[in-house]
């Protein structure tokens, strides 16, 4: 019998008794098609928005003994801050904070307009959660309506003396920002890269494991080795079967992100706006070269596990291993270099990134990315193939 | 035919199998009767090639397993002591696998299937997912497996582990016909009734080496036992691991 042959039996077989496991189809065909591209265009939608309604957006302020400080909570109400009186003391409005009742609680101290008046430093406490990112916006531009109260206070007293207020302005500085929307989306971008390969090593995991230590697990394996079939064809028909499962998955990704991304406006992340059937099928080219290595790098994990509840904790921490490199591009700001286009993952997401970023890359990153991966893929498959030899492997 | 001579094997310190030489020939039953941990179950893992003996050989109808274990895994037939099935297939896709994986033709596979599931009275479940088998049904089922690519050698592992006494009758009766049809089947057992009742020659195992060979009279004969579990106390010494 050939090798081939064998080797599609294996695969046939795989294939369809994983069809009719219901964690192997969820994993592969629901969970991460639909749930990342979903995931990610709320996501997207929502900072949208939180970016957009800023101008029109009123900030509520809570304020201790206000009448202290009529003047500038007139001013503050002028840019949008509204205000609301409150009777705290200290450890109150710390409370209030911490616990989330107001954003920011203003105290305007006794002394303040005696203070004032005198032409000292007049006191104001600000209480505020630097933790709390969700009203970071908020509590900056409260600071900065202050910050303006005071400089124009300041300028008041520069003309009342007879003094040109521009000597309080010693140094002017001009911000350029040189960011296109397109540098400014790279977590999403790295987002959108991990959410894939996610997608994509989860529809093969169960696979993976159900073909290796499962099959040990359930006493079918020493059978199967009784079969005039080459041990290592045997394992080959398993990889390819995984291998099959993680491209449907990634297909169906591919083809949900196509959908999900028709909804959000892209143009503000700099993604190219047609994400459509073309991006998405080179998308899928790119993607493809890492199928037989992430196949076999689960195969050869699972192999050296007793049991199918050790090999889904091994698998899990596998899944993390795309997101590695990825962590490291978007944290040190990487651009692709001929040395980083082999590493996978790392590499697919630079091919990726630049497909949906409308960028060209150079044909040789192109050819590096797409052949060390495949190297790594064959290696590993080898070693796969050498570890189903080990007697161990009976257990 | 098998003939394996003088095999051993270790695993790391433990030694398994010190020295077995078991003759099994066509149209007999050959039993291979010891307490647990004998080495039986290595010594026929050694016979159907999923274990490398350290030294020593079997030869399946001519064909030595060190040298060529595929070729004779094309002759042997095998029921692993952990005979899984797959639960997500049919009792007939099970078989149906292994046929492929045998070489056989898509026609000539299901024939045999057909044949098979006949033969092994399998009809009312056969299409069913196995999922919920019995011990019974998933132990024709993997028989069925065994057997499908015709094979000259039938090797089983404690065939009888679990099951109740219609089962145990009814494959009784299965390895009988294959014997009457000239068939070589060796089989393992620690229980006496099974090995009394059913085979011609008895290979008595302990500890790793053979401590007895013959027909069940001739072993009850030079031990002066009339009783053959009388006789196998005797010979290992101990009534340690019998059922």
């Amino acid at each position: 019998m050939s090798a081939f042959a064998a080797m599609l039996a294996v695969f046939r077989k795989e294939f369809r008794e994983n069809l009719r496991d219901r964690r192997a189809v969820i994993a592969a065909l629901i969970m991460g098609p639909l749930l990342g591209p979903l995931v990610f265009a709320s996501a997207l939608s929502l900072s949208i928005e939180r970016n957009t309604d800023e101008g029109g957006h009123v900030v509520t302020l809570a304020v201790v003994h206000g009448e202290r400080a009529s003047n500038l909570l007139d001013y503050a109400r002028q840019y949008g801050i509204q205000t609301e009186a409150v009777t705290y003391d200290d450890a109150s409005a710390q409370r209030a904070v911490s616990q989330q009742r107001y954003f920011m609680v203003l105290s305007v101290d006794g002394d303040f307009s005696s203070r004032l008046e005198s032409g000292q430093p007049a006191p104001l406490t600000l209480y505020a959660d630097a933790s709390d990112s969700s009203h970071a916006r908020d509590v900056s531009r409260v600071r900065a309506v202050l910050a303006q109260y005071g400089s124009v206070l300041a300028r008041m007293r520069a003309i009342a003396r007879g003094m040109d207020p521009l000597v309080l302005t010693p140094v002017v500085v001009h911000d350029v920002d040189v960011s296109t929307p397109a540098s400014r989306s790279v977590v999403a971008l790295g987002t959108f890269s991990y959410l894939v390969l996610l997608a994509m090593l989860m529809g093969g995991m169960y696979l993976a494991i159900d073909a290796t230590a499962g099959e040990r697990e359930r006493g079918s394996l020493e059978p199967l080795l009784t079969v005039p079939v080459k041990r290592e064809h045997l394992i080959y028909g398993k990889i390819l079967a995984t291998c099959a499962f993680m491209t449907v998955s990634l297909v169906l990704t591919l083809t949900a992100f196509a959908i999900a991304l028709r909804f959000v406006d892209l143009e503000r992340f700099g993604m190219s706006v047609n994400f459509g059937p073309l991006v998405g099928l080179e998308v899928l080219l790119c993607c493809l070269p890492l199928v037989p290595l992430g196949a076999a790098l689960m195969t050869v994990v699972a192999s050296f596990t007793r049991t199918y509840r050790e090999a889904q904790t091994y698998l899990g921490l596998i899944l993390l291993i795309p997101t590695l490199p990825l962590v490291f591009a978007s944290v040190l700001g990487l651009r692709p270099t001929a040395a980083l286009m082999t590493i996978p993952s790392l590499s697919q997401h630079f091919l990726m990134t630049s497909l949906l970023r409308d960028e060209a890359i150079p044909a040789s990153f192109l050819g590096l990315s797409v052949g060390v991966t495949l190297a790594l893929g064959a290696g590993l498959m080898f070693i796969a193939g050498r570890l189903y030899h080990r007697e161990a492997l009976l257990g | 035919m098998i003939d394996a001579t003088h095999l051993k094997k270790h695993f790391g310190a433990v030694a398994a199998v010190r020295d077995v030489s078991v003759r099994a020939q066509d149209g007999h039953i050959t039993g291979l009767l010891g307490p647990n941990g004998a080495g039986k179950s290595t010594t026929l893992r050694i016979l159907y090639t999923v274990l490398k003996p350290d030294s020593g050989d079997a030869i399946v109808d001519g064909v030595s397993a060190m040298r060529d274990p595929l070729e004779v895994r094309r002759r042997i037939g095998v029921l692993p002591h952990s005979a899984g099935i797959y639960q997500n297939l049919t009792a007939r896709e099970n078989i149906a696998y292994f046929a492929a994986l045998h070489g056989m033709s898509r026609t000539d596979a299901q024939t045999r299937t057909r044949e098979l599931i006949q033969l092994l009275e399998m009809d009312e479940f056969a299409d069913r997912i196995s999922k919920g088998f019995s011990q019974g049904q998933k132990i024709k089922t993997a028989l069925a497996r065994a057997l499908v690519h015709r094979p000259r050698n039938v090797l089983l592992d404690e065939p009888t582990n679990g099951l109740d006494v219609m089962a145990v009758r009814s494959l009784r009766r299965l390895l009988m016909r294959l014997r009457d049809e000239g068939h070589c089947v060796l089989l393992s057992s620690h229980v006496m009734q099974e090995i009394g009742a059913l085979c011609d020659q008895v290979v008595v195992v302990a500890h790793g080496t053979v401590v007895a060979t013959g027909s069940p009279d001739e072993i009850r004969g030079t031990t002066g036992e009339a009783n053959l579990e009388d006789a196998f106390v005797k010979l290992i010494g101990s009534g340690e691991g019998l059922a």
